[in-house]
């Protein structure tokens, strides 16, 4: 779960954090009132979940208060569109409105799950601010590391050496290391899967500040932190992911013309590769899971014919746990609740395949059944082809 | 032969009172695997499908000479489960929990190097040798006595390729699902080298996914030192970047562990990748005939 810039930063003062005096604002009013309380100039910055915002003219540094109102009303209410948010962009509700600072030098700094060596690695380098995946792929000597490990937790040392390694001294080098350990603890005590801080800015004066922070939560973790799940702007994610989410359904909407419903994430990855393969291009990600019940699978089929670009649908079950018999309940039952204009191809394999296929064939309704894989390739390319 | 379990394979069943624990203790022993003991804390005493339940793993343990656990608990205590049947002297763990916060498992993961615990999952259908034992949630009756090793990230789609090799009359020697979490327990690379070793195997499927790198340290492995055919079968190669498919370990970030660098390096170590999900079956023939 990600959550937004103003949200991260309210947690990282709780962690002792420095940061630049800053306040949320979602009018052009209120933008205006927070900067009279921090003191101009600051920089106007649009909140949404997709980085890239600067360059897409999300943040505006203002210098007088008409510069504060004038850039809240250009951003505020207006799609952003950025290289993450896709052509339609997102739709800005709300900004952060935050001092203006001197910065005389700016890091990056980050925390991930590091999968092959099974620990947290901490990330830093001199070249913050741009795109540091860039730099990682072009120069990735310049990323400098520290590992922890699990049973010791960060040591002092460790934090201390990667300001050392950015070529700081004295207090910078201090403030740094301070920032490491308090953001260590941040990402694991609160279950996070990623916490940067791009750019970390040295001051003027020398004074380390976290100027942007990303944070992003383990989904596994949340149980544990029900005040972060309360951050969740729903907002900020696709209707009817958040409808299918509200029902147990693993769902994610893509840009194809085939619609599927799959159960387990594997095979439905597996299918959405197969009408690829076939020429033909998958409209979603749909996984109804091992536990589904015939009414999850009525609610699944009707979040997938509700997308407009569906021109076929490709029901791929492979029965375990899942007994083909529920599945063609619930897929005949939403067939007949909606009017479904395009072609149904369905695949069914596993337990009680023999009921499911009886119960499609006596449901009097017109699905292409295909018997294995393969067949069901050839019949999702067919309907395609003939739609258009 | 078969990899990591057998006919004489002796489990203890972790979560054996919960409703999940229940259903499947009964359709494993009905597959014929030999369950000994369960556990579910202050549950003891009671017996599940005529198996004792115990309050403590050490206890069944002790009783009934388990060597292998299988878990069904919820999330927020499967972390424990794991640790408590590492330090009862278990060797073989699988969990199938679903949903372990990723930094509960960096510190299992690393405290079980204290102990010679083998861990499977979590997040995973379990394993199944057919005809000899089943550890696992998987419908019994698609498997086969065979040949064929197989190790994959993920559940249906393994279903899958059983089917796909049933039906073409290729039976299965071990098949071991390694778990959809950014942090499991034996990955590939470990368990390949027990598949290239034992003798009843001729044949090794490799179902991968995006996320992560388990599958170019398979590949670098295979090059160095597998002589069976591998065929393999990465999916996810339409999935888009920065979106967690449905796994929480499937997901590309900073433009790694896309499928096309997995294939690419499984490629170059001789394996046969499928580019459809549909041909794994009969990729894995050709490699047995040639």
């Amino acid at each position: 779960m990600r959550i937004h810039e103003y949200q991260a930063k309210r947690l990282l003062a709780e962690y002792g954090i420095p940061l630049a005096p800053s306040r949320p604002a979602t009018s052009d009013d209120e933008a205006g009132a927070a900067a009279e309380e921090i003191g101009l100039p600051v920089v106007v910055k649009a909140q949404i979940h997709a980085g890239g915002r600067g360059k897409a003219g999300g943040i505006a540094i203002a210098r007088t208060g008409d510069d504060v109102r004038a850039a809240a009303k250009r951003i505020l209410g207006a799609p952003l569109v950025t290289h993450q948010t896709g052509p339609e962009g997102r739709i800005v509700r709300t900004l952060l409105v935050e001092k203006a600072m001197g910065i005389a030098s700016e890091f990056y700094l980050g925390f991930v799950v590091d999968r092959s060596r099974r620990q947290t690695v901490i990330m830093a380098s001199r070249a913050g601010g741009v795109d540091i995946e860039e730099t990682a792929r072009e120069n990735p000597g310049a990323i400098l590391k520290e590992w922890v490990d699990p049973t010791i937790g960060l040591r002092t040392f460790q934090a201390f050496r990667l300001g050392h390694r950015l070529g700081l001294s004295g207090a910078p080098a201090r403030g740094v290391a301070k920032i490491v350990r308090s953001l260590y603890r941040l990402f694991r005590e609160m279950d996070c899967s990623l916490v940067e801080i791009n750019p970390l800015g040295l001051t003027d004066d020398g004074e380390p500040i976290a100027i942007d922070a990303k944070l992003t939560f383990d989904d596994s973790g949340l149980f544990r932190h029900p005040e972060i799940r309360e951050l969740r702007d729903l907002n900020e994610e696709d209707p009817l992911e958040v409808e299918a989410t509200a029902v147990n359904l693993n769902y994610i909407k893509l840009d194809g013309n085939v619609g599927c419903l799959v159960n387990g994430a594997g095979l439905a990855m597996a299918t959405m590769d197969l009408i690829q393969h076939v020429g033909a291009r998958p409209a979603n990600f749909l996984d109804v899971g091992g536990g589904a019940t015939a009414e999850m699978i009525e609610k699944g089929f009707r979040i997938l014919i509700a997308d407009p670009d569906v021109e076929a649908v490709f029901i791929n079950i492979f029965g375990g746990i899942l007994r083909c018999d529920i599945l063609a309940e619930g897929v005949v039952a939403a067939a007949k609740a909606v009017d479904i204009a395009v072609p149904v191809i369905v695949r069914l394999e596993g337990t009680n395949v023999e009921a499911g296929r009886e119960i499609l064939e006596r449901s009097g309704l017109s699905f292409h059944t295909a018997s294995d894989l393969r067949d069901a390739a050839s019949k999702v390319a067919a309907a395609v082809t003939e739609g258009s | 032969m078969s990899v990591l379990v057998g006919e004489e394979t002796r489990v203890l069943v972790q979560g054996i009172t919960g409703n999940e624990g229940r259903f499947h203790t009964a359709r494993m022993l009905e597959y014929g695997t030999l369950i000994v003991a369960g556990v579910t804390p202050g549950k003891g005493g009671q017996d599940v499908e005529g198996v004792p339940v115990f309050d403590i793993v050490a206890e069944g343990v002790q009783s009934t000479g388990a060597n292998s656990s299988i878990i069904f608990v919820p999330p927020a205590f499967a972390a424990d489960a794991i640790l408590e049947a590492a330090e009862a002297g278990i060797e073989l763990v699988v969990c199938l929990t679903e949903g372990i916060p990723v930094h509960d498992m960096i510190e299992v993961r690393r405290y079980l190097d204290e102990f010679g615990t083998r861990l499977i999952g979590p997040n995973t259908p379990g394993l199944i040798s057919p005809g000899k034992c089943k550890l696992g949630v998987m419908a019994g009756y698609i498997h086969k006595p065979g040949p064929i090793g197989i190790v994959s990230r993920s559940g249906t789609l393994t279903y899958e390729v059983v089917h796909q090799l049933t039906e073409l009359g290729i039976g299965q020697s071990t098949c071991v699902g390694i778990g959809g979490d950014p942090i499991v327990g034996l990955a590939f690379a470990e368990l390949i080298p027990m598949f290239e070793a034992d003798p009843e195997t001729e044949g090794i499927v490799l179902i991968g996914e995006i996320g992560g790198s388990a599958e170019e340290e398979a590949a670098a492995l295979i090059a160095e030192r597998v002589s069976k055919p591998v065929v393999a079968f990465i999916a996810g190669r339409t999935a888009p970047p920065g979106r967690r498919m449905g796994h929480a370990g499937a997901i590309i970030t900073g433009g790694s562990g896309t499928a096309e660098a997995k294939i690419a390096a499984l490629r170059k170590a001789g394996v046969r990748v499928a580019d459809s999900p549909a041909e794994i079956g009969s990729l894995m023939a050709e490699g047995l005939a040639a």
